[in-house]
């Protein structure tokens, strides 16, 4: 539904998208993901045909960004970081307007409006000025604004900024129900959000993807599904010579020494479950095994991880330990 | 049929907007008001001339003055002046109040074209002054029903015509400008201080002036008026204001969308 190759956006020197490639599928709900100046709303910008990308290409729908920006605008909703309302209409006649200009049918004006209005759950305040309304009613009523003409894209840029916690719940199962018959693309970096909502996320940083995945695997494949830390009472050197020796261990690093306890981490490959092994390898060589933990990274780690620069990545604290039953 | 629809709709925003703020009713009464005291003191001016003149019809008689001559002419060049001041008021906000509110985005990433934006915008603008020059006509009817020799209603249409079109490009200009920045103050002073330059140009067209001050002298809005005033439409007179219009809208929709390629 959405194909962006090799999408380059240069402001001046600053390059803001470097080389963005990805593509979405029908009916997929996609997080793009990325700290603020990452280049997320810069690509969002181009795929809606606001900007123009300096190279490359992004197709929407089947049809080019910069060729056909008219046939692409018909099919793409979207709401800004800020949504775009005059604060000085009321909420009614406002969409109503919106469906006029984004070529809804007479006929079928009313209907889309009110539809729009019940789904977003704006129904209550149609008749009130915009300007009157809380930050929860403006984002809703620019997502009513966004689904207006039923398009098959939907390009939401920070959907849940500035909204209460009753409120991003609300907004977050809207979006899911939309996912399946509209395909959206979700910039956000509110982490949870993305492994609630998104069946696929990409992560970007300094203008480049960094990953791309689904939540779940991008937590399994960088947390190292294998690693496991060991708390070991005796000689750091003997103990690593030790476990190494367990079939399966693929690489042991010690990871801190606290008096003559060291902790070490351990490497197995994938889908071997070596825990049983390196106990028993730990205890039969004479040392005491003080803990054994699976280390996980949860998707802030993973994100931090992949969006700080190798120098400050030293600096940043390590992977969480999670217990090893949880 | 769809550019049309997109159009319509533009116009119809802004009509909201211009109706839901005090902006149309400043702006009409303003007008309405200074059309009122420039008909009065032509009146009077009028009454006192005719006066003078009557007297001197003892003595052989003056002229008979015309009413076309020395009423509405004045008034409708007193207009003008008046258009000069109330056209920024009433483009200053166009573009410059859509991108400080972002909503500049939402009409970008519409299925409109930038083109029906500006056209769309120009005719809410150029149609509110209209109704404006409407309503200040009221003031002339009761000529008609008192004057015991009519006066001719065709130079009055066209001193209205000219009076639209001169307003036209001013409010052409103007969204031009609106266009270069966020500020609304600023938008509207600047047009301002165009129209004023533009306007300071009909000066240089004098009998004596040489071929830089003759052009300089063609450009200003306000030389073409001066025919149609009089009651006589010359095509070239109407030439020239639909093309300044064209102009202005053209720059206008050239800047909204260069902004994107520079933004």
């Amino acid at each position: 539904m959405i194909e962006v190759d090799n999408l380059t956006k240069r402001y001046g020197r600053t390059t803001a998208v470097d080389g963005i490639s990805f593509v979405v599928k029908k009916g997929e709900i996609l997080g793009f993901l990325g700290p603020n100046g990452a280049g997320k709303t810069t690509t969002m910008r181009i795929l809606t045909c606001y900007l123009p990308p300096t190279e490359g290409t992004a197709r929407v729908a089947g049809h080019d960004v910069f060729e056909e920006p008219l046939e692409v605008k018909k099919r793409v909703g979207y709401i800004p970081e800020t949504p775009p309302l005059y604060p000085d209409m009321e909420v009614a006649t406002f969409l109503d307007f919106c469906a006029k200009i984004k070529g809804v049918a007479k006929s079928e004006r009313r209907a889309r409006v009110d539809s729009a209005m019940e789904k977003c759950r704006v129904g209550d305040v149609r008749k009130t000025l915009i300007g009157r309304l809380s930050k929860g009613y403006r984002q809703r009523v620019g997502l009513a604004q966004a689904i207006l003409h039923d398009p098959p894209v939907l390009i939401l840029d920070e959907p849940t900024a500035g909204l209460d916690p009753k409120q991003i719940i609300e907004t977050r199962d809207l979006i899911k129900a939309l996912g399946g018959e509209h395909t959206i693309i979700l910039s956000t970096h509110i982490l949870p959000e993305v492994s609630m909502t998104c069946g696929r996320v990409v992560i970007i940083n300094k203008g480049k993807v960094v990953a791309e995945d689904t939540p779940e695997n991008l937590t399994h494949r960088l947390s190292g599904a294998g690693t496991l830390r060991l708390d070991v009472r005796g000689d750091s050197a003997a103990v690593a010579e030790a476990l190494r020796s367990v079939p399966g261990v693929t690489a042991v690093r010690p990871h801190a020494q606290a008096g003559d306890v060291s902790a070490l981490d351990v490497e197995a490959a994938a889908g071997a479950d070596v825990r049983a092994d390196l106990a028993r390898a730990v205890v039969q060589k004479g040392f005491d095994l003080l803990g054994l933990q699976q280390v996980g990274m949860s998707l802030e780690e993973i994100f931090l991880h992949l969006t700080t620069s190798e120098a400050t990545a030293e600096a940043a604290p390590s992977p969480a330990p999670v217990e090893a039953s949880a | 049929m769809t550019a049309l629809r997109n159009v319509a709709a533009i116009v119809e925003k802004e009509w909201r907007h211009y109706f839901g703020s005090p902006i149309a009713y400043v702006a009409l009464f303003v007008w309405t008001m200074l059309f009122g005291i420039f008909f009065h003191f032509a009146f009077t001016l009028f009454l006192r001339q005719s006066m003078m003149m009557s007297q001197q019809m003892e003595f052989g008689g003056g002229p008979k003055l015309s009413i076309n001559e020395w009423m509405i002419r004045p008034v409708l060049h007193n207009m003008a002046v008046v258009a000069l001041f109330v056209a920024p008021m009433l483009t200053m906000r166009l573009f410059a109040e859509e991108k400080r509110q972002g909503t500049i985005e939402l009409l970008a990433t519409s299925p409109i074209t930038d083109l029906q934006i500006v056209l769309g915008k120009f005719l809410a603008a150029a149609g509110l002054y209209a109704l404006m020059i409407l309503t200040g006509l009221v003031n002339l009817l009761p000529i008609w029903h008192y004057a015991t020799s009519a006066p001719e209603w065709k130079p009055v249409l066209t001193g209205a015509l000219a009076l639209l079109l001169i307003g036209s490009c001013f409010i052409a200009l103007g969204l031009f400008v609106s266009t270069l920045t966020r500020n609304q103050i600023v938008a509207g002073i600047l047009t301002f201080c165009l129209l004023l330059g533009v306007w300071t140009l009909g000066w240089a067209d004098e009998p004596t002036a040489g071929p830089v001050m003759k052009v300089l002298g063609y450009l200003a809005v306000t030389t073409h008026m001066e025919d149609m005033v009089k009651g006589v439409l010359d095509l070239k007179d109407v030439v020239f204001y639909l093309s300044f219009i064209a102009f202005g809208l053209f720059l206008a929709q050239q800047s909204v969308e260069s902004q994107r390629w520079r933004a």
